[in-house]
């Protein structure tokens, strides 16, 4: 908005400055013409002409950068103006021309006048060329180039204010400052880097703007140093441009670059077609790069390959071919049907041609001469690569052409490397499928381990003839360790221990179907080695092959003192007699639920039975406590487990889970478990 | 990690186990094992001499193809197993459901 408004600011100043210069100009002139002196400082004039560019100057440049233009906008721009200047020029040439000899027509002040209108329209094409200039010239722009820039344009400033004031004329200065202008303009003007990046078309829509340009140039020049002239005939003095160093650096300035930019364009017109396809070569390649970024899928990966590499050699087909497995593959055509294309291959096959297909030596030798031999096939020339992703071959990209000899090195070559870049986009590709799939796979395990920590019980039940303490660590990976105690009667408790094969999210599912076995089994008040034979009907509908649940199910009877168990596959029962003061491993029959999934489970299941007495313990525990490893790669093992308990033999159920932990980290020296750790400790009363 | 050898002698196959049996590695059991009897054989001799662990997922290996044996009449016997690996098979009771030789001699007797 503010910019708007300077915008008229300065073209009003520009208007106003020009009156002004038309107002003061006309009566010296008409001073001049009649020799008396004038009322006018003479410099005045030039004061209002110099102002008048120094508006325009401001006009110009901040029309140019406020719109975002191309190259061709900016020529169009410079045509424009050029084209509105010379259309008013020639105007004022008819009216002048309708006006014939009259006496109005021939006077000086009319001649001044046109003069007047004349060099404004110049000077203001001559800017917007000069400002749209600047923007080319500094295009690609380095450190030297803008210093060579400010300083043309100070010298241009220097030169505007040495116009400015009737400084006596000196020839030498006026010369010298001339030519370092025209010399720095010259400089400035071999900065053609734009006209690399105009295409085809574009080229010739320049070519035609740059040569009216030129031509409006001349026109303007032409009739006002006519009108110039016809004006010195008359009156010695006026606003002469002539002797106006700014305004013949810029001209000179203008017209070179306008004439270079036009020959080396015109010259660069042949080559035009070779840059375009570097430039698409390049855009290509980001494509295929980029594709792995914003593509879903591989096969998106394949078709942009597919139809950058056919576009960038001229091909008139190609094919795809995608190795799925050792049997499957799978072929992406462009311009050719599957058929066609699986004909070529089997014909190449058929014909031992080797060279093509594969990772042939030298790709330039001319192969495609089998293809000749190929009856109904229209192609003559073809060009495969193989695509490797961590050194597989993945699959060949194959190029055809119906012209023999189609393929030169440099397409070789740049095939070559689109199939590295698509093998190495495809890797990415998987890399990052992989990734996510970690992710996703590490976001499951978490829920596993959080449903897993929940199936958990918070609370033990509590009795006056036992204290019970429980401890259960898991591993990275998700476990399936489940211990449990359920009272069923006043003197009844129930106790599980159980190890679900396996890890992961299946072992949690498990684990919670164990648990509702357990108190829906457990409330029922069961013989343990029939609670068992049912959990085992139970799971056999649910447990996958080769999965199973190994579990120890006690019932302690506090008022007979007597605990009857079973032992479904499950570590052998720790337990500590305080009487005769040694430790015994319960290692009764019994087999794992899920192993036999039929009826004839209950012949591999017993209940045990045996009676408890005070300061006795029982320790239960999964085979991840037994199994611990430390880093000689010793086992914890079962001797170091009864050692350990003995130790503290004395000790609350807590203080002995507390040392049992305690001795089981020592001794792995880690904190990094690789297994679950879980025990369950009941210390009789 | 696991090695898994297979040979023929007198019409048994004989799988043998180098190494040690976890979770990712009982694939591979399970792999050689199908592929044996694939090939028709109803003999199966397992040599665990050189098995120096086994986790419970090569357990369940053995344990799932019971049934299937049962079914086919296919006879598989394991033999050699160190104590540990031994007591492994016990604690779960697989020892009640597979049969067991302590060495190759009465293995071949045992698959008769």
């Amino acid at each position: 908005m503010r910019t708007k408004a300077i915008i008229r600011l300065l073209f009003t100043a520009g208007v106003v400055t020009w009156l002004a210069l038309v107002f003061t100009d006309i009566p010296i002139l008409i001073s001049s013409v009649n020799s008396i002196p004038p009322d006018i400082p003479v410099w005045l004039p030039n004061v209002l002409l110099d102002m008048f560019i120094l508006s325009l100057y401001y006009y110009y440049k901040l029309k140019i950068d406020k719109g975002d233009l191309n190259f061709v906008d900016l020529l169009w721009r410079v045509f424009a103006t050029g084209l509105v200047a010379t259309v008013i020029s020639l105007a004022l040439r008819l009216v002048d021309f309708l006006l014939g000899n009259t006496k109005l027509a021939s006077h000086v002040v009319f001649i001044d006048f046109v003069y007047l209108i004349n060099l404004g329209l110049m000077i203001s094409f001559l800017i917007m060329a000069f400002m749209a200039w600047k923007r080319l010239i500094l295009y690609q722009k380095s450190k030297w180039l803008l210093r060579l820039w400010s300083f043309f344009e100070y010298s241009l400033l220097i030169s505007l204010v040495y116009n400015s004031f009737d400084f006596p004329f000196v020839s030498w200065i006026y010369n010298i400052m001339l030519g370092l202008l025209i010399v720095t303009g010259l400089v400035l003007s071999g900065n053609m880097k734009w006209v690399a990046f105009l295409n085809f078309r574009q080229k010739w829509t320049s070519l035609l703007l740059l040569l009216l340009t030129v031509f409006y140039l001349g026109y303007s020049l032409f009739t006002n140093s006519n009108l110039a002239y016809e004006i010195n005939k008359i009156a010695p003095v006026f606003t002469d441009y002539r002797g106006h160093v700014f305004i013949l650096s810029v001209v000179v300035f203008v017209t070179l670059y306008s004439i270079f930019s036009f020959l080396v364009i015109l010259f660069n017109l042949p080559t035009t077609s070779v840059f375009e396809q570097k430039l698409e070569e390049v855009v290509n390649f980001q494509r295929i790069s980029q594709s792995i970024q914003t593509e879903q899928s591989e096969e998106s990966v394949y078709n942009i390959l597919l139809e950058t590499s056919v576009s960038t050699v001229f091909a008139d087909a190609g094919w795809l071919e995608v190795i799925i497995n050792e049997r499957e593959n799978r072929i992406f055509t462009y311009q050719i049907t599957d058929k066609e294309s699986r004909d070529i291959i089997r014909h190449l096959n058929e014909n031992n041609v080797k060279g093509i297909l594969d990772q042939g030596s030298d790709k330039t030798k001319n192969l495609s001469k089998h293809l000749a031999s190929l009856k109904g096939s229209r192609f003559r020339s073809i060009l495969a690569f193989p695509i490797h992703v961590k050194g597989n071959n993945i699959g060949t990209l194959a190029l055809l052409k119906e012209l023999p000899d189609g393929f030169n090195k440099e397409m070789t070559r740049i095939v070559s490397t689109f199939a590295n870049q698509a093998g190495i986009s495809i890797e990415n590709f998987r890399l990052l499928e992989e990734a996510l799939q970690n992710e996703r796979y590490k976001e499951e395990l978490k829920i596993a381990k959080m449903v897993q920590k929940s199936l958990l019980p918070q609370l033990l039940e509590k009795d006056d003839d036992f204290e019970i303490e429980a401890f259960s660590e898991s591993a990275d990976e998700v476990g399936g360790d489940y211990y449990d105690t359920l009272r069923i009667g006043k003197h009844m408790v129930s106790l599980i221990i159980a190890d679900v094969s396996g890890k992961g999210t299946t072992a949690a599912f498990h684990m919670s179907q164990m648990k509702g076995i357990f108190h829906s089994l457990a409330q029922q008040d069961f013989e343990p080695h029939e609670f068992m034979a049912r959990a085992n009907q139970a799971l056999v509908y649910c447990l996958e092959r080769g999965s199973f649940i190994s579990a120890s199910y006690f019932v302690i009877n506090t008022h007979k003192k007597k605990i009857r168990y079973a032992r479904a596959g499950h570590c052998p029962v720790l337990y500590y007699h305080a009487a005769q003061n040694c430790i015994e491993y319960f290692k009764d029959k019994g087999i794992a639920l899920g192993m036999v999934r039929n009826k004839s489970y209950t012949n591999f299941i017993q209940t045990y039975e045996f009676e408890y007495k005070t300061d006795d313990i029982m320790v239960l525990y999964t085979d991840g406590i037994t199994e611990a490893k430390n880093k000689k790669n010793e086992e914890f093992g079962y001797d170091r487990l009864a050692a350990t308990l003995l130790e503290v033999k004395g000790l609350s159920a807590k203080q002995i889970q507390n040392h049992l932990v305690s001795r089981l980290y020592d001794f792995s020296e880690t904190r990094n478990i690789n297994d679950d750790y879980t025990t369950m400790i009941v210390k009789f009363k | 990690m696991i090695h898994i050898k297979r040979l023929q002698e007198d019409g048994a196959d004989v799988i043998a186990l180098v190494g040690e049996i976890d979770a990712s590695s009982s694939i591979e059991l399970d792999l050689a094992i199908a592929k044996s009897v694939g090939e028709g054989f109803t003999k199966i001799l397992v040599d665990c001499s050189a098995l120096e662990y086994i986790s419970s997922a090569g357990l369940g290996v053995f344990m799932s193809y019971i049934e299937e044996f049962e079914d086919k009449h296919i006879k598989m016997v394991l033999f050699g197993m160190n104590e540990k690996v031994a007591n492994t098979f016990e604690i779960l009771g697989l020892n009640e459901l597979l049969q067991i030789g302590m060495d190759k001699v009465q293995a071949k007797k045992l698959i008769q």
